[in-house]
């Protein structure tokens, strides 16, 4: 024990392993507070959709060598969550088939262009570390991290400020609608925070597991808790908590960060199904 | 006795398709109306229109002082809350109160003492801390209920809110609603129930399919032929 502790206190000492606490946790932050809309409302498809748009726009990005990636990747992924807001209320299974064309097809665009352009010599792990996550958490710079920080103050202070709207409009639309509630302008307001916690998350669980960050905390909280509020509490607490420790245990073992992380998430969510299946039979 | 809602000659749809043309009625303050008819006569789609949700295709629809769009207290047709939603009963409630509150992220405490009266009226304080679905059918139609009084104190638009519910919870719902029209809410109740109509009902309205059947009070309603098929009918229904 006190050689683990040693062995962290080592590694706090490194710039790069702070930055990646921070940003991990932010992320993991932001991301479950949306995730709980996002679950209820059943739109978490969005999430799945934009996750591979935003794989095929990173690699777009990387064909044309841009320095600063984000600037492709987050627009595309802004106007995708938008169009797939817009088609999935129409009709819903229009709406799902309409996410599968476009995640499939951006998955698809994706691959074939770092195969047709090689940024590297090894394509199979570029491709890997876009779709599972890269070491790149543990390579960050000051302005990723500054980047960051600035985003997630954006999306949470956002999410506190209408939290209450988000409340109305995800637990009953038309009544929401009725009392004068721009409710199509809030549907937009959260498809556009999913978009950009997608684009951050990117980097740290790669696009295949961000789904997994979004919906699990969400998942074991409403395990376990009954009102709104204590499961958006309970959610960030879990969330946070399994960043943590997934980060810490994939420098200790040397595991992939993003895979760790979701192990951990589905670790949490395990225990609390079993707690909440205890509960129910001891109230019975 | 003013008026707080009047229809002149409205007609309503969706993209072309006519649902149905020239209701004409009105609303004052203090009566209970029902709106009968057939299920897909329309009666929803004029409850949005009366919301002022859905615009309508001709006619006029005018509000009276203090019945502005976004200030009459609605109880959706089967809200379909999704079986896992976690949310208080305070929580649904307070969300009433979001009309009146703008941009301004936090209740102010004039609004949650507005959600407590509210559930006061409607007996679910001891409901306040518990979770929305693992309620009665009935008791969660007294939380919307609640709902909407905090959306709007002086008129409530009730879209069929004893479906589904039993008999026994149907009679509590029915003198509930009763009991606020008696303080002074206007209620516009949509139904197929016309027995209940009979017995609470200050006035009537009766869509058919395509048009307006009836508009009057519900004394007249009884004596009408309109009336009298549709009671006869149900009443051979409810023997079977
Ligand atoms: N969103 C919609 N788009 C197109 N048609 C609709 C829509 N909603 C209802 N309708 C049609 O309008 C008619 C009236 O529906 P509705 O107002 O729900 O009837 P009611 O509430 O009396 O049962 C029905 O024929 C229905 O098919
Ligand atoms: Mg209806």
């Amino acid at each position: 024990m006190t050689e683990i502790i040693s062995t962290l206190h080592e590694f706090f000492q490194f710039s790069f392993v702070r930055y990646a606490f921070i940003v991990g946790l932010l992320i993991a932050l932001c991301s479950s507070l949306l995730g709980v809309t996002l679950v209820l409302k059943r739109f978490s498809f969005i999430g799945d959709g934009l996750s591979h748009v935003a794989f095929g726009a990173m690699s777009v990005a990387a064909v044309t060598s841009l320095t600063n990636q984000n600037l492709i990747v987050l627009p595309v992924t802004l106007i995708s969550a938008i169009l797939l807001l817009r088609t999935g209320q129409n009709t819903r299974i229009k709406g799902d088939a309409a996410v599968a064309m476009i995640s499939v097809g951006a998955l698809a665009i994706g691959y074939m262009l770092m195969n047709i352009f090689p940024t590297s010599g090894n394509i199979s792990a570029d491709v890997c570390s876009t779709l599972f996550g890269s070491f790149s958490i543990l390579a960050l710079k000051p302005s990723d991290v500054r980047l960051c920080v600035i985003m997630s103050i954006i999306v949470i202070g956002t999410f506190i400020f209408f939290y209450n709207k988000i409340f109305a409009v995800t637990f009953d639309e038309s009544f929401a609608k009725a009392t004068g509630v721009k409710a199509e302008l809030y549907n937009t307001l959260i498809a556009v925070i999913t978009a950009l916690i997608i684009v951050l998350a990117m980097n740290l669980v790669g696009s295949l597991l961000i789904s997994a960050l979004i919906i699990f905390p969400a998942l074991s909280a409403m395990r376990l808790f009954r009102s709104f509020r204590s499961v958006i509490i309970c959610s960030a607490v879990v969330s946070v908590v399994c960043a943590a420790a997934g980060i810490l245990l994939s420098i200790l073992v040397s595991t992939p960060v993003g895979s760790t992380i979701v192990v951990a998430d589905l670790a949490v969510f395990l225990v609390f199904s079993l707690i909440s299946k205890a509960v129910r039979r001891s109230v019975k | 006795m003013s008026i707080q809602i009047a229809c002149k000659n409205v007609s309503l749809g969706y993209e072309g398709s006519i649902v149905t043309e020239d209701l004409s009625f009105s609303v004052s303050s203090g009566d209970y109306l029902y709106i009968l008819g057939e299920n897909g006569s329309g009666k929803s789609t004029l409850v949005k229109a009366l919301l002022g949700l859905k615009p309508q295709i001709s006619g006029e629809i005018t509000r009276g002082e203090g019945v502005a769009a976004g200030q009459i207290g609605y109880l959706p047709q089967q809200t379909v809350v999704q079986r896992d939603f976690p949310a208080s009963v305070r929580e649904i409630v307070l969300s009433g109160c979001l009309s009146k509150s703008g941009l301004r992220p936090f209740y102010t405490a004039a609004e949650r003492a507005s959600a407590n009266a509210a559930m006061e009226r409607l007996g679910i304080t001891g409901l306040a801390k518990r979770c929305y679905r693992e309620l009665s059918g009935g008791q969660q139609q007294r939380v919307l209920l609640a709902r909407a009084l905090c959306a709007a104190g002086k008129i409530l638009l009730l879209d069929e809110p004893v479906t589904g519910l039993d008999p026994k919870a149907q009679v509590d719902l029915y003198e509930m609603i009763g009991k606020l029209n008696s303080e002074g809410v206007t209620i516009i109740m949509v139904s197929h129930d016309v027995g209940a109509a009979m017995r609470y009902a200050s006035h009537i309205l009766h869509i058919g399919s395509h048009k307006q059947l009836f508009f009057g009070t519900a004394e007249d309603y009884a004596k009408s032929s309109v009336g009298r098929t549709f009671i006869a009918s149900e009443e051979a229904e409810n023997d079977d």
